[in-house]
């Protein structure tokens, strides 16, 4: 019995040992994402083409909803198990702010363009709002419509979406206050440079629900990415609010008679940020540093149509993989004139608020 | 008649030791070996579901944030008196909790907490513990008033003061609709627009109660059919009401949004037979209609299955004994068979109506804006707000309210009487 005992502790350390040799090259890194289609374009651009450069590195791609509320927990409890996390910078921002992230010298830390420019100067401005963010992506929240729902008119304002005499249907929106208030303000002859100077004042906000009460029986309001052009493709719906990527998904792989609404669009950075307690930063500062170099965000782009985060990126970006669509004119930064960024800063202060604000509203 | 196991009138066991104890260490043995029995489901309760609802009812009430973070400044403004601007001391030791908290990284946490009492503090706390890494020396005050306009304002200092005790009701006023007003510290109701967790509450009690009730009137009949036909008959019948019961919750839910929907099965029928216009087609989804068919229909079972093992225990004779003795079958059925069902009413109203008032998926993507519940605001504030003391408020209320009705119950009905089979 003793032997055995002894013989199976010696075998115990004998595996934890060769455990430790193997970590020693090899590391596992976890890295998380949003899933869907657009997990898959990173894996195809970033790591698979990094797996193979590096073979003791192996890359788990991880999903998650977004949100800072699993970060949070983990951060809390000391147990990271997160390497990695792909968020839009509104929450990085927040994270970074709470101590979750890792701080990052984007200039001493990621790559140069191919022709010597510092990161800082190569990513587009207004992208580094955050010291814990490093850019990746470049997408926008935006109106489709049904092409065929008013016969040959086509609405081409934001005017137009709030016009229901003109355009009568079902519009869907994205159940929260940030962005349909700005839209609303805009709708209302509100300027787009203007837009948060009116906000910021009692009777901007008060005139921004006002507005949105125009329109609000006719709102089926989503809170999954997914709903919206669901709700259309089944005619439930003839305004919706949706992700640039997933608009153009249904409207060029599934041949959806849908069109864009570029008007007011409102662009939104997403990017990677590093749990500052995680566990094998190096290794995945060196990977970060490999997925947001200029070709890297390029390659991206031919599998979703997401702006590159990088200046140098732009002209590199050529057609669709597999459909073979020139990419150019699916990209959101082509639109950038007609629409504007949102105030990150006025929201991280105003968003409670707001938030209940418009919960309360839509019971009324 | 003296004995030889018996001294001193103890009773003694065989091997000379006081029976009591012998038998005692008998029973120690048994009641250890039944302890270790429910061990593993006492240690997963209590880890899985006690250590979590103790936890987050702490954060409800917890304030550590203010004191922890800027322990200085809590120290400085304890003299304080509120009635104008501080004075250089307390300047000085925001201006060290501030440097330390950027180093840190975590004054940002102090700027969220505030910020949930009075929108705009949370910039205010981060851009002047950013500013104050190139402070060097004083005086501090005109310095921090110039690092942002609220620092001028008196609220914010009442604000800070405030949130310097170590607990705080807050969230548990945040959580019934009022606040302290920032100007004179004293209790008062949300402003109306802001005003949704009490209405909220009410829904959600009115609607699970409707549900419930729907439950009840539903399942009567099919738990009677269930328990009174013959098995093959009844067998098949309990698979129809089983099959829903083992279908993934999403997939019922989605298969009602396709039922329901304008453009959906049902309404295509209404169009067709003539029923409704075709630019008219009902509503019947993304809103209170929607959450009310979709979550009766989940919940059914757990009415059915409680009632029909009732019911299978009344013996049939009691009905004909009453019919016998005269009864007409109206009054026999009122009279004799339905009394003896009330605990299986009992017990599935107690499980659909707590279930219910704790759901959330459906009501998430049927309810629209009018059939949401307070569990999608719970939801809402641990997943993206991240304000979990509020969630723990949120929560810890709608458990006391449950626990109370169930006491309620417990009083009129008395849960001796519930059965669940």
């Amino acid at each position: 019995m003793n032997k055995i005992l002894k013989l199976s502790a010696l075998a115990v350390a004998g595996v934890a040992f060769a455990g430790m040799a193997s970590t020693a090259q090899a590391v596992d890194l976890n890295v998380v994402s949003w899933g869907g289609a657009y997990t898959a374009s990173q894996m195809n651009a970033y790591h698979k083409p990094y797996m193979k450069m590096n073979s003791g590195v192996k890359i788990n791609s991880l999903d998650y909803s977004g949100g800072l509320a699993e970060m949070r927990a983990q951060t809390e409890s000391g147990n990271v198990t997160w390497d990695l996390v792909d968020v839009v910078l509104s929450d990085a921002i927040t994270g970074c702010d709470e101590g979750m992230f890792r701080p990052i010298d984007v200039d001493k830390e990621m790559a140069k363009a191919p022709d010597g420019t510092p990161a800082s100067k190569d990513f587009l401005k207004g992208t580094l709002l955050s010291e814990c963010f490093v850019p990746q992506i470049i997408y926008s929240t935006v109106f489709a419509y049904r092409s065929d729902a008013w016969g040959g008119k086509k609405p081409s304002t934001m005017a137009d979406v709030f016009d229901t005499a003109k355009f009568p249907g079902k519009r869907t929106l994205q159940k929260k206050p940030v962005n349909n208030l700005e839209w609303a303000l805009l709708a209302d002859g509100v300027p787009l440079d203007k837009i948060y100077d009116v906000l910021d004042t009692d009777a901007g906000k008060d005139r921004a629900f006002a507005k949105l009460a125009t329109i609000k029986k006719d709102v089926i309001w989503w809170t999954e990415g997914a709903v919206p052009p669901q709700l259309l493709a089944d005619g439930e719906a003839v305004f919706g609010t949706g992700y640039n990527g997933r608009w153009f998904s249904a409207i060029a792989e599934e041949k959806q008679p849908f069109a864009m609404l570029w008007d007011g669009q409102v662009l939104d950075i997403d990017g990677w940020a590093v749990p500052a307690k995680g566990k094998n930063v190096d290794a995945v500062m060196k990977f970060v540093k490999f997925a947001t170099d200029t070709q890297r965000l390029a390659d991206q782009a031919k599998y979703i149509s997401y702006g590159p985060a990088r200046m140098s990126s732009g002209p590199m970006v050529s057609k669709h993989a597999t459909l073979g669509i020139e990419m150019g004119p699916h990209m959101p930064t082509k639109y950038a004139s007609q629409g504007f960024l949102t105030n990150f800063a006025w929201w991280a202060d105003n968003g409670d608020e707001m938030t209940e604000r418009f919960n309360a509203w839509l019971l009324k | 008649m003296a004995d030889d196991a018996t001294m001193n009138g103890v009773v003694l066991a065989a091997d000379g030791l006081p029976l009591k104890a012998s038998l005692n260490k008998a029973m120690r043995k048994s009641r250890l070996r039944a302890l270790l029995l429910v061990a593993p489901l006492f240690i997963f309760v209590l880890f899985s579901f006690l250590i979590p609802i103790f936890d987050m009812t702490m954060r409800s009430v917890d304030n550590w944030h203010v004191s922890g973070l800027m322990p200085e400044t809590t120290k400085a403004l304890e003299n304080w008196d509120g009635k104008a601007l501080p004075e250089e001391p307390v300047f000085a030791a925001l201006i060290l909790d501030l440097k330390a908290g950027a180093i840190s990284r975590e004054i940002g946490k102090v700027g969220t907490r505030l910020n949930y009492e009075k929108s705009g503090l949370r910039s205010m706390i981060t851009s002047s513990a950013r500013k104050s890494k190139k402070v060097k020396e004083g005086p501090y005050k005109p310095i921090v008033l110039k690092m942002h306009k609220r620092w001028k304002e008196l609220e914010t200092w009442t604000v800070i003061k405030r949130n310097t005790s170590k607990y705080t009701i807050g969230y548990y006023l945040n959580a019934v609709d009022m606040k302290y007003d920032n100007k004179t510290n004293d209790i008062v109701m949300q402003p109306e627009e802001r005003q949704i967790y009490g209405t909220l509450f009410l829904r959600t009690f009115a609607i699970s109660l409707a549900i419930t009730l729907i439950c009840v009137v539903l399942a009567y009949p099919i738990s009677y059919l269930l328990a009174t036909l013959p098995v093959r008959y009844s067998n098949l019948l309990m698979i129809f009401v089983l099959l829903p019961f083992w279908t993934s919750l999403l997939v019922r839910t989605t298969a009602w949004i396709a039922m329901l929907q304008s453009q959906g099965v049902l309404n295509d029928l209404f169009v067709f037979f003539g029923l409704v216009d075709d630019a008219n087609r009902l509503q019947l989804i993304h809103n209170l209609t929607g959450t009310i068919i979709a979550m009766t229909h989940i919940l059914l079972p757990f009415m059915v299955l409680p009632l029909y093992s009732v019911m299978k225990t009344i013996p049939p004779s009691y009905m004909r004994a009453a019919l016998s003795l005269g009864a007409n079958p109206v009054t026999a059925y009122v009279r004799v068979y339905m009394p003896l069902t009330l605990s299986g009413i009992g017990a599935g109203s107690i499980l659909v109506f707590i279930l219910s008032i704790g759901y959330y998926i459906t009501p998430a993507l049927v309810g629209g804006t009018d059939g949401t519940l307070i569990s999608n605001q719970i939801a809402y504030h641990m997943q993206s707000s991240l304000n979990w003391g509020l969630a723990g408020a949120l929560g810890a209320l709608l458990l006391f309210s449950v626990l109370a009705l169930y006491l309620i119950y417990n009083k009129i009905v008395g849960i001796d009487n519930m059965r669940l089979g």
